[in-house]
């Protein structure tokens, strides 16, 4: 007998292709954004996510049903759902932006997983839970979970759990219960299912995919879509005009011992408090 | 093309509506903490005075937060209007109980143009959700704006942890723009006895089923300055080995200097600091007017949360440190012996 459908959970894990951390950037010589000829990997906060969603089906076994990936991006983007079907996720799906098309905005990525997890429903694969990063490294917004779950149900919107630190999820009572990062500590929430999470860096420690798991994600399947598949538009509300270098630090004054150190401290007007 | 002439007119008029742009009128989200606002929302307010429009506050909390916070607000320059609205559910900030309250403000032309927070981690939860259900995009960390008499504005705002600066316009056809400030790029307003400032009080919106209960709170407690605001701030990396020579180097340094003490993401994670002390691209912005880094390498992602200070310390063994590359003045020693010896000789 198989258990009955409300215990079973669908998450979805959404993912973007990024510049990788490690790289120093350079803004493109027409300042109309930076030079994107470098390497690229998973978004950082993304890789905590599916690691997050793996993690729950370890610990909950046969109650996660599924884990989806999606991501939303230009062709090469759907590596970064290799990478993510490697450290264990169960099935892809690239909504295939042209490589020339203006980088979409929150709102517009929030609307098309709505309609992904709206196309999901339709087919009987009812999402339960979205985990995502809480920001990507490159435009730093920080804003997609929050829109998601301002979208996503009829009319309310559904739970949001933000810079989540430690996720448990209690499928018989159909909640999750998130500690969650705030300025200054720590906040506890029970959300009700379904529920978007969004996570910080102290979630846990993302592995790395081995070989045989890079073999087999080979075989994963990975759906493709574009964003008029869904009915969605994508186009920018806001104009970038200019995307320009920070200004440079004068820096590099080294001092040669403590007393020197002191003594420009001083001269910048800083002594010890009382 | 007959049919289709009155439709033509309709939309002649509404662009007409967009062209006559209503003057700025900012809202401003007043956070507030135990019975005081947030420093963070003073330079929120100063950011939309900026717009050269009006400026309203809203305070939102328990029977218990709010009656405190308006003793405060009254006389707080740059805000004409306070809007207050109190309900027990609003107690924790959450924000699928605030939410209703903006959406409801917001909808059927409201008279604010902005709506205007701190990059706080409550506000930064709370703005997008809000701005999701009015089909509004949102902006975030704003340093600087400036507003267009067309009805345009225009925001400077780091991306790429702070390895550039991207200017974006929110263009006059979206009728409230949405944005977060950064707080160390805006001076906190003042308070003074003159000012007049008019208390409204709203009606709250209850929400009957939420799916998100709130269950606690755990504030780290410190003597010490606040971290994001503190003048001096005091960061240690990971050479600092273990807690108890985290604590035993940073805390004499920070004792003497009077300032907030700060840590890499590598001491944060080997459990060296607490997290809200993390300094960097997804722990806190400083930049204050001494920042002193003992045994940080200074990776991007460090720099992009410091590098702002007005002069920058670093002590390092490692000469070669990228974070030498924007210290103002930097020690190549072992901070093991430099930073004893530069805490008895700043005592002198």
């Amino acid at each position: 007998m198989r258990p009955t459908a409300a215990r079973l959970l669908n998450i979805l894990v959404p993912v973007k292709r990024c510049v990788d951390y490690a790289v120093k950037i350079r803004v493109n010589p027409q300042q109309t954004g930076i030079d994107l000829n470098v390497k690229h990997s998973m978004n950082p906060f993304d890789e905590i996510a599916v690691e997050e969603a793996v993690r729950l089906r370890e610990r909950l076994k046969d109650h996660i049903k599924s884990i989806k990936v999606v991501t939303i991006g230009p062709p090469k983007s759907s590596e970064t759902l290799r990478t993510a079907l490697a450290m264990g996720a169960d099935s892809g799906l690239h909504i295939e932006l042209p490589d020339s098309a203006p980088a979409p905005e929150p709102l517009g990525i929030a609307r098309t997983l709505k309609a992904v997890l709206d196309r999901e429903k339709e087919q009987g694969r009812k999402v339960d839970m979205v985990i995502m990063g809480k920001q990507a490294i490159d435009d730093d917004l920080g804003q997609t979970g929050q829109m998601l779950a301002a979208l996503w149900g009829d009319g309310d919107g559904v739970a949001q759990a933000t810079y989540a630190s430690k996720v448990e999820v209690d499928v018989e009572e159909g909640v999750a219960r998130v500690t969650t990062e705030i300025d200054g500590g720590a906040e506890k929430l029970r959300c009700r299912l379904p529920v978007v999470v969004t996570t910080d860096l102290r979630l846990n420690e993302p592995r790395y995919a081995s070989l045989p798991n890079i073999m087999k994600a080979k075989k994963k399947p990975i759906e493709k879509l574009t964003p008029s598949d869904l009915g969605v538009d994508l186009t920018p509300m806001l104009e970038t005009l200019k995307v320009s270098e920070p200004p440079k630090r004068v820096g590099g004054g080294k001092v040669a011992n403590v007393d020197e150190l002191v003594a420009k401290l001083k001269e910048a007007g800083i002594t010890a408090v009382a | 093309m007959l049919r289709a002439r009155p439709l033509i007119f309709t939309q002649r008029a509404l662009v007409r509506n967009y062209a006559s742009s209503p003057s700025p009128h900012a809202l401003v989200l007043l956070e507030h903490r135990n019975g005081s606002i947030e420093n963070g929302s003073l330079s929120a307010i100063s950011a939309a005075q900026q717009l050269g429009g009006d400026v309203t506050g809203i305070v939102v909390g328990s029977q218990e937060q709010v009656p405190a916070v308006l003793e405060k607000v009254k006389k707080l320059q740059g805000l004409t209007t306070v809007l207050h609205a109190t309900s027990p559910k609003y107690s924790a900030s959450v924000p699928e109980h605030v939410s209703p309250l903006f959406e409801k403000l917001l909808s059927n032309s409201p008279p604010y143009t902005h709506l205007v927070s701190a990059h706080s981690s409550s506000a930064r939860a709370l703005l997008p959700r809000i701005a999701a259900k009015l089909s509004l995009p949102a902006v975030s960390d704003v340093t600087s704006l400036e507003h267009d008499p067309s009805g345009s504005t225009t925001f400077t705002r780091p991306i790429y942890a702070g390895n550039a600066i991207a200017t974006v316009r929110a263009p006059a056809s979206i009728p409230i723009k949405f944005f977060t400030v950064r707080t160390t790029s805006f001076s906190a307003a003042e308070s003074s006895d003159a000012a007049t400032v008019e208390l409204k009080e709203l009606e709250p919106v209850e929400v009957t089923d939420s799916p998100t209960e709130h269950l606690e709170t755990q504030i780290a407690q410190s003597d010490r300055p606040e971290l994001g605001v503190a003048s001096r701030v005091v960061s240690g990396g990971r050479a600092l080995k273990s807690k108890e020579i985290f604590d035993k180097t940073i805390e004499p340094l920070a004792d003497v200097l009077g300032a907030a003490i700060g840590a890499s993401r590598a001491a944060v994670d080997a459990g060296y600091a607490d997290n809200s002390l993390q300094v960097g691209q997804t722990g806190k912005n400083v930049a204050p007017e001494l920042y002193v880094a003992v045994g940080i390498s200074g990776a991007i992602q460090h720099l992009a949360g410091m590098k702002d200070s007005k002069l920058i310390v670093a002590i390092n063994k490692d000469p070669d440190a990228p974070i030498f590359q924007v210290a103002d003045a930097g020690l190549v020693a072992d901070l093991y012996d430099a930073v004893p010896e530069l805490v008895e000789k700043l005592k002198q």
